[in-house]
């Protein structure tokens, strides 16, 4: 017997409470998974009317604005990654990494240097630990993003994306690479160029009573659509993090699930290991008794 | 179609994150960047940038005044249906007059240095009027 009762008991033990944590983890990050759901149904009419008034103000005046403008040449591209702050949530960040580096090699291919902008913990332990180089990180917020997150991190992209070929720290492209939630049990990892944007918003045709009415501009389309596309821009940006935030949940609960299962299949194991080594104990012991007796009767049998 | 169909405007006030204020409206009143609009029914399409400022939406069938502070945005009219978009947009119960006071300050004392105070500056003083307004 190699270890004692007492330490398998010991071992049951703490894999229960592991198993209460886990299970803990699971309930938090399911109730969650809810609440991130209705924060994306409720971003969604925002999304919605600008996409509208943005397709709009493209079909009826010329789209010739810089966020629109594709580069002739384009040498360098900007990918945001955005991953969670904390673990315990499967393979999660871990395949977004692989999705940027399957996309860093793609991009790579075509010529172009690669400027990276973080967002989640997890993705800046990734390039520190490599010491790999990147423009900057924001962390802190990956379960539940903030519009004023979403708007900080596009204006650091339009930034960047606005500035002349040549300049520090320009860009001509700009892509995402983020989880996209399909259901509770489907989330794939998917990149997204985001910059230039590409106007033909065309996932489906608008059918006739659809169909845009000759719009008045105020002050100019041109000017309204300076106004409109950098909030479109950040309203998709928001759209990416709310999508990964709920990808991010749901992959915690399913690793928390199975964890819980586990734990609970460990536990069975070492239980009916321990009751092997307690009736293994108990055998010894009657045979040792039995075995004294014994002894003590033949001593008694030859003193008679 | 529409005349049949739609007795009043109907107006949807959206933040970045959630639905504001939706329903019918009799009649809207926004400031573009052009000055201030008013929108009633049959109104032409039109999109417009707004500038930050107070909405007013008088409700439909009663005298009950919706009123909002925006930070921005813009408002579409189309087919008696009004899309008012902001990035921040508070209706004015939920507002902080004082905190609102505050931020007057701040972004007054920020002016010469900083281009975007003059906008914050603007948000602030719309969130007081809006707040006053109610009050």
């Amino acid at each position: 017997m190699a270890v004692s009762l007492r330490e398998y008991r010991a071992r049951i033990k703490s894999t229960e409470s592991m198993k209460k944590i886990t299970r803990a983890m699971e309930l938090i990050a399911a109730s969650r998974i809810i609440k991130a759901q209705q924060r994306a149904q409720a971003a969604a009419p925002y999304a919605r009317e600008l996409t509208r008034a943005v397709s709009a103000v493209a079909t009826f005046s010329n789209v010739d604005h810089p966020l629109t403008r594709e580069e002739e040449n384009p040498k360098k591209a900007a990918v945001l990654v955005i991953t969670s702050d904390r673990g315990l949530a499967g393979a999660y960040s871990s395949s977004v990494i692989k999705e940027t580096e399957r996309l860093a090699e793609r991009l790579r291919a075509e010529g172009k240097e690669i400027d990276f902008y973080l967002a989640g913990r997890k993705a800046e332990a990734y390039f520190r630990f490599r010491n790999r180089p990147f423009v900057k990180a924001w962390t802190g917020f990956s379960d539940q993003p903030t519009y004023d997150k979403a708007a900080e991190i596009g204006a650091a992209l339009i930034e960047a994306f606005l500035k002349e070929q040549g300049e520090d720290g320009d860009v001509d492209e700009v892509h995402v690479v983020y989880t996209r939630f399909r259901s509770m049990l489907t989330q794939e990892p998917t990149a997204i160029r985001l910059l230039p944007l590409e106007v033909v918003e065309g996932e489906e045709a608008p059918d006739e009573s659809e169909l845009l009415p000759l719009y008045e501009f105020e002050p100019s389309a041109a000017e309204v659509l300076d106004g409109l596309l950098p909030q479109y821009v950040q309203s998709r940006i928001f759209y990416c993090l709310l999508q990964a935030a709920a990808s991010e949940l749901a992959a915690r609960q399913k690793a928390m699930k199975s964890a819980t299962d586990n734990a609970e299949e460990l536990i069975k194991k070492l239980t009916r290991i321990a009751n092997q080594a307690r009736q293994a104990g108990i055998t010894q012991e009657i045979s040792e008794i039995v075995g004294g007796v014994n002894a003590l009767a033949d001593a008694q049998a030859a003193n008679d | 179609m529409a005349e049949t169909a739609v007795e009043h405007l109907h107006v949807e006030l959206v933040a970045a994150d959630r639905t504001v204020w939706s329903g019918e409206a009799a009649m809207i009143i926004a400031r573009t960047l052009e000055g201030d609009i008013g929108v009633l029914r049959g109104h032409a399409p039109t999109l417009s940038l707004l500038s930050p400022s107070v909405i007013e939406i008088q409700v439909a069938d009663t005298n009950q005044l919706v009123v909002a502070a925006v930070d921005g945005g813009f408002l579409s009219v189309a087919n008696d249906r009004v899309s008012i978009l902001a990035e921040r947009v508070e209706r004015a119960e939920d507002i902080e007059v004082d905190q609102a006071r505050v931020d007057l300050e701040e972004a007054r004392r920020l002016l010469d240095s900083n281009d975007e105070a003059e906008q914050r500056v603007r948000h602030a003083e719309a969130r007081i009027r809006a707040a006053e307004k109610v009050s």
